[in-house]
Order: structure tokens, then sequence, then C-alpha cells
């Protein structure tokens, strides 16, 4: 696969957007069983509704796992030292997410660099669902 | 107010088979289009052992014991009332299909915020392979509405 070049990458550049959903129910069906969180707010809409909520909600895990593909199509998975969300807000079925990265600083020298990336997820309505970071290793 | 006495408080050690079907169906599960992380032929011809696991894969673990919620019953809290605020992980070493991975966690923090409307926990858990070698650190806060 072709791959993100990181080496040259300078502070402000956007790492390609990845586009996720219209989520559905199948893809928190598939999650749980697949992550082993079987907390039925993912898939019971009976236990969502008994617990006050509308319907059921996203894994943020899930999410997460979303976000983490903005890193692993663009570069190799042993570059990535750090990778850490903030999840704040809610993902309901329907929703469309736009996963994004941005080089947020660069720091080491030629043959040690390390990039700091601001990672985000924001829905159709531009609200943000989960805010993150992630430390890459670029040489 | 949750019982801050159990700040430090550790859980037994919880092993896990990473498995090359869990890992694939995961991988489906989350979308990753390469094929290291589902077509074990190809992950070899990269030269990986077997087929890779996802940066978030390892959330998996914590879910494979008997009573994955029983911190909620030491904290005294209803499932309904708790949510994921953060997740921080630390890479050390990849994981393949045929690893044999070892959780150790602990809760590392408690705090609120909003006049102690919100509590946050705070879990450390500290991932090893079967060479002993540790692989991740997770750095989990849950909140309590």
């Amino acid at each position: 696969m072709n791959k993100w070049d990181c080496k040259s990458a300078k502070v402000g550049e956007n790492l390609p957007d990845l586009i996720v959903g219209p989520i559905s129910r199948t893809n928190l069906a598939l999650y749980a069983g697949a992550s082993g969180d079987h907390n039925p707010l993912h898939i019971d809409t009976d236990y969502a509704n008994r617990i006050g909520l509308p319907d059921v909600i996203a894994h943020g895990m899930l999410i997460m796992g979303y976000l983490g593909r903005v890193l692993t199509n663009n570069m190799n998975q042993n570059q990535i030292l750090e990778y850490g969300v903030q999840f704040s807000s809610i993902t309901n079925i329907g929703d469309v997410l736009c996963c994004s990265g941005i080089v947020k600083e660069i720091s080491g020298d030629k043959s040690n660099k390390i990039l700091k990336l601001e990672l985000n997820v924001k829905d159709q309505n531009n609200d943000t669902k989960l805010k993150g970071y992630s430390l890459i290793k670029a040489s | 107010m949750l019982d801050r006495s159990l700040i430090n408080k550790s859980y037994p050690p919880i092993k896990f088979d990473v498995e090359k079907q869990r890992l694939k169906f995961f991988s489906k599960a989350t979308g990753q289009i390469d094929p290291i992380y589902f077509d074990e032929t190809i992950a070899r011809e990269k030269g990986f052992s077997s087929i890779l696991a996802p940066p978030t894969f390892l959330t998996t673990v914590g879910h494979e014991q008997k009573n994955p919620y029983q911190y909620l019953n030491d904290l005294s809290v209803d499932m309904g009332d708790v949510l994921h605020a953060g997740q921080i992980y630390k890479y050390h070493s990849l994981v393949f299909a045929g690893d044999v991975i070892t959780m150790d966690s602990k809760i590392i923090d408690m705090y609120d915020k909003k006049n102690g409307s919100l509590e946050f926990v705070e879990f450390e858990s500290l991932y090893t392979n079967q060479n002993g070698k540790l692989v991740l650190e997770s750095l989990s806060t849950l909140v309590i509405r």
C-alpha cells in the first residue's frame, strides 16, 4: 500500500481524511462480537430505552478503531509510539464520521524524528465526537 | 461518592491467546483495508510472523474475563451510569496472531469534576507477551454520571 510521506511532512500538513458511515446497527453488532464488549448499551435498544436513551449508541472504542485507520492507512504500524483519545460526545446510529489528522509538532533530529499528530472525528453536523493525538516515529 | 480506598486496587492477570480468526473479525469490524490485518499469506510476505493486531485490538483482552464488569461492583455503580471518557495507548512492540498476552490492570486514580457530579476512575493496564516483553501500556478513563 502507498503510505503517506511522513519523512518530509511539515507542521500544518493534513493526513488524508477518512469518511466512515452512516453508522449502522450492524456495525455495532459486529464490533460487539469482535471486541467482546457486549455492553447492551450498544446492541439492545430496549436496554438503551430503559436507561433513558432514545436508542443504542456506538462503542467509543469502535470510533477510536476507525480513527486509528487514519494512522494505519498512512504509515507502518511500528511507527506509532502513542495513540490517545478523549471521547467528547456520543456517536449515534446514522452518523457519518470524518476522521482526520494534522501534523502539530515535529521534534528530534534527522535520525530520530518524531511527529505529533492532532486527530479528531467529527460528524455530519461538524460536532466533535472524539479528539486525539498520536506520536509517530518518522525516521 | 466513589470509594477512594480502591485506588491502587489491582485485578488478577488475564491471559489471552491472540487468534487469527478473532483478529480477522476485529479488522473487519473496524474496517481495516491493509491485508496484513486479515490475510496471513500477505502478512508473511511482508516479513511478519502472522496477521498483525491493529492498534486498538488489545481492548478485547479486558472483556475476556468471567465478569468483565467486576470493577463496577467494586465501585458500586450501575453499568448504565458509566461511559468511557478517554483512552491512551503507548506501544512497545507489535502483536501478532499466535502471541499469548497477559494483561495486568489496576485502578490508579479517582477524581471528580463539576462539584462531584461527575466522577472519574483511571485504570492502568500493562500487556506483556509470552516472552515476558511489555508490548502495550494502556490508560483508560471512565466517567460515572
